[in-house]
This record gives structure tokens, sequence and C-alpha cells, in this order.
């Protein structure tokens, strides 16, 4: 393979795919590389698909996409040992196509994906990993090197789109290894049940999904949520937290998964099901001022190897497909005025990212890791108090309402004391605001 | 609880490179002597690092799911050797 590329891009999940899709749709020679058998089989996500990121460059993907079911419903859960309070919104607005979120499964979906790409004309390679970039005498980044035989390929261009690990950036120098308080480690597990069983469940009628989001108690203290999504004909279940707090606290990840998976709220939804896979995966949630550099001389950084998701909201695959596709629209602007792939001109790439929805998100959060980050209240003691002050509301036992009302209202001084209480109102308006 | 991890990862779809483990324990002397929290044998999810009685931290990493957390987890003596499997061989997930 000596053959030199327009562009090269590193991986083929959802930033990987929406870079090599956009490039070649552009008429761009487009090289991309991925170390699974298939696109997907070394990919994991929860998984939710935001229908408005694909559709900016597949509009009609819903004709044949692998889709599984679209949400009508997301629950909120609050949980404590042995019970939750919930807030559940159901719309028939999320009802009506185009549907706005969908679950997927992502081996299935990035196959599909890697289809398109080879359609638009890009060369998709598999079983092939990226062992290192090639520079030039300048430093320049000129290609990449696979451990295949001969493996050095050129390009004007590498993107990288090489997940959360992120290791060429770190070889070349481009960033440091992550901080463990910077990522978050999720365990997930795969339960099969047939589809009436589901829509029983869960409520809903053929081809609609729900989602749950658990937070509390599930996470033993450690900064981190749990999740439940219907697909088809399976349930994706769950749990993530900082890198950071397994560490320090000594909780197995597996065990953290089944824990929550005998909470007697989760249990009887997942009763009776088959499990078929279990997978780890870490999410790259420092935020805005994690963020490493994304360019430079004949290289960018798309997707979760640039910390591109925003944890409070769980997105991230749709900020993966968009920093691939203002990444993918940078070099085709650059290429149309004959201009080199310099760190200056490749700058517009962040221009377009500041302007973006991406940029404007994480920054609104800029303070949410480091305010939950030694704040484990708001995962433990403030779930409790939640679900002990409705049990104490609902339960019926001769104590008036007001005498109930005082107990809770001390209950919350008792642990929090006022000032503690004032201080965590403040610490959520920051993160929040 | 005691949970197996065996189990769950039974479950999986491997092609496991032979005598090509991706990921290595640098210097083994550093984890049975020095390292006093060997936090790798309790947060890798697949259980792929075990404490011997002796102290010795034992690396298998037929069953790894390929995620980083060893790596990333071993911040004071940043023993781990991580890299990709060859092109095709590890982890192969069905659903992901």
């Amino acid at each position: 393979m000596s053959e030199k590329f327009d562009a090269i891009v590193v991986g083929a999940g959802p930033s990987g795919n929406t870079a090599a899709y956009t490039l070649a749709k552009s008429g761009l020679n487009v090289l991309q590389l991925e170390r699974g058998e298939t696109p997907g089989t070394k990919n994991v996500q929860g998984a939710i698909l935001y229908s408005d990121a694909l559709e900016r460059i597949i509009p009609d993907f819903r004709d044949d996409a692998p889709l599984e079911r679209h949400l009508i419903e997301q629950r909120m859960w609050v949980l404590d040992d042995e019970s939750f309070v919930g807030s559940h919104y159901r719309s028939e607005g999320f009802n009506q196509p185009p549907y706005n979120r969908y679950t997927i499964i992502r081996a299935a979906f990035d196959k599909w994906f890697s289809e398109k790409v080879r359609q638009a004309g890009a060369l998709v390679i598999c079983e092939t990993t990226v062992t290192d970039l090639l520079r030039d005498d300048k430093n320049r980044v000129v290609g990449v090197q696979v451990d295949r035989e001969g493996g050095s390929i050129y390009a004007d261009v590498v993107i990288l789109a090489d997940g959360v690990n992120s290791l060429l950036a770190k070889k070349a120098g481009f960033h440091a290894e992550l901080d463990p308080t910077h990522v978050g480690l999720a365990v997930k597990e795969m339960h099969f049940l047939p589809e009436e069983t589901i829509e029983q469940r869960f409520n809903v009628g053929e081809d609609e999904g729900v989602v749950i989001e658990l937070f509390g108690k599930v996470t033993q203290g450690m900064m981190g949520t749990g999740f439940l999504y219907t697909n088809k004909e399976s349930l994706s279940i769950g749990v993530g937290c900082m890198l950071s707090d397994f560490k320090t606290q000594k909780i197995s990840p597996y065990a953290l998964l089944e824990n929550m998976k005998n909470h007697p709220s989760i249990k009887p939804l997942l009763a009776d099901g088959e499990m078929k896979e279990y997978t780890a995966h870490l999410i790259p949630e420092g935020g805005y001022k994690a963020i490493p550099r994304i360019a430079g001389d004949g290289w960018m950084i798309v997707g979760d190897a640039g910390m591109f998701v925003n944890a409070v909201h769980r997105e991230g695959s749709n900020l993966a497909m968009t920093t691939g596709r203002l990444a993918a629209e940078t070099v085709v602007a650059l290429m149309q005025e004959s201009k080199p792939m310099t760190e200056a001109n490749l700058a517009a790439y962040r221009n377009r990212l500041d302007d973006s929805f991406v940029m404007k998100d994480l920054k609104k959060y800029k303070e949410m890791p480091e305010i939950f980050h030694r704040n484990n209240q708001f995962f433990t003691t403030y779930p409790e108090l939640i679900n002990r002050s409705a049990h104490t509301m609902l339960k019926v036992d001769g104590v008036d309402k007001k005498t109930k009302e005082r107990e809770i209202f001390s209950s919350f001084t008792h642990k929090r004391s006022l000032f503690g209480l004032m201080g965590d109102a403040y610490k959520l308006w920051r993160a929040f605001r | 609880m005691n949970v197996k991890v065996e189990e769950k990862l039974f479950q999986n779809r491997y092609r496991v490179d032979t005598d090509h483990p991706h990921v290595n324990i640098r210097n083994p002397d550093v984890c049975e002597y020095e390292c006093k929290t060997q936090q790798c044998t309790v947060c890798c999810p697949a259980g792929c690092y075990t404490r011997e009685g002796s102290g010795k931290v034992v690396l298998i990493a037929d069953g790894c799911l390929e995620c980083g957390t060893c790596r990333i987890i071993c911040t004071d003596y940043r023993n781990v050797d991580w890299e990709y499997p060859r092109g095709g061989y590890g982890i192969l997930f069905k659903f992901g």
C-alpha cells in the first residue's frame, strides 16, 4: 500500500464513520482503518441514537438503519436501598415520526453505518490496528503505521477517531495519559426477553421504548449513574462511575452491577431474561476543561478521543458524529481552496466546534465534574433522605402531617446541617447554571 | 455478594491472540512489593488481575474487555503496558 490518500480516518465508531462519510461524499480519496473484525465489534455504548446528528449527513437513515425502539418515555429514578422516588416524562409528541431518539445495538448499527461509508466511496479496511503515526522531518503527521506487512500509509491529514483510550495521540505526545477523575467506567449486560414481554412490562406498544436513568445508592457512594434501556427484544442494563471513585472505594464493577440488578424495583423488570453479553467501556467525562489539543500539523481528533461527551445529559454519540462531521467539513473546505493541512489552517475546526452545540453545552457544564467530585452526599445522603421523606409522608400511621413535615426537615438538617444544605444548593446552582 | 465474573465473560465472544497478550505487567516486583493498593485486582471489570496469597499480582488477559481501566488507574507506578490487540483479535462484541 504505497498509495497516498487525501485523508486517513482511524476508527469506525460514530465519529470516524461520520468523518469518513462526509469526506468521501465530497469526493476525497479516503482510507478508514478499523481494528475490529467488522465495524462495531470493538465498540460499546448504552446505546441511544440521537437522530439529529445523523440526519444531517444521512437524512433518510430511518429507511434501512437497524433501529431498536424509538423513545417515548423517560424515567428518572432516585434510589435508596429499598425504594425509589421517580419522575416520568411520557409524550405522544415523542411518538410521532420523525422520531427524535432511538435505542440501537451498536454492533448492528455500526456495520450499517460502515456500509454507508463504503457506498460513499471510502476504502474501509478492518482487522487492522494502527500502531503509530508517521511524522516527517518537521514533525508533521504524514500518515500511519499499521500492524500489517509494509504497513506505512500516507495521507494529507489523519483524523484520529480511535476512541476514549486515544493511544495514538498519547504516543505522539499530543496529550497526556487520562486522569482517573476524567473518565467513567461503565459495565453493561444485555438481557434478552420476548418483544411482547418488554412491551407489557414497560407499558409500551410495538417499536416504542423507555429509558430509565438510575441515580442514588445504586452507585454505592460513587459519582455515577445507572441506566436501563429497552431494545426490540432485549434490555440494556448498566452502571457507570468515575474511575477515581472505583480506585479509592475498591468496589468491583461487576459486583456493583449485580447489586443494582437485584434492587427490588429493578429485579422484576429483568426477570426471566437471558443474559447474552457483558461489556465494559470507559467514558470520557472530564468535560470542557479536560478537552485536549484537537488539531495540529496533519492531524485532528474527533469523538471520545477528544473528550467530547456531555456527561450531564448522557450525550456522546451525537457529539461524536458532530465533531466527525465538522472535522471533515474543515478538511473539505481547505482542500477546495488548495490549502495545506497545517495547525493554523486546521484551527478552523476548533472555531466550527465553538459555534456548535458541542462546545456551548460542554462550556455550560464546565464546573460540573469538580463539584460532584468529593461531594458524594449527592449520590448517597440526598437519595436516602428523599426516599425516607416520601416514605414518611405516604405511610398512614396516625401521626399528623405537620409533625411528619417537621420530622423530614430535621432529618435533612441533622444529616447535612442548615449551612450544608445551603452550600449544596449553591453547588448545584453552579453546576447547572 | 459473591459475584463470579467468569460466568459473565463466558457469554462473550473472543479471538484470543495466544502467546501475544496485549496487556502486560512491566515489573511484577513493583506490584508485589511496592504497590500497597493493588487496585487493578478490584477495578478490572473482567477480573483479569488476581492477587495471590503471597501478594503477587497475576495477570491473565484472555477475558480482557479492552476498556483501559488498569492502565489509567495505575497512577503511582505506571506499571501496565497496554496496547490494542492485533487487528481482528481480542474481544469481539456481539451487541456492544
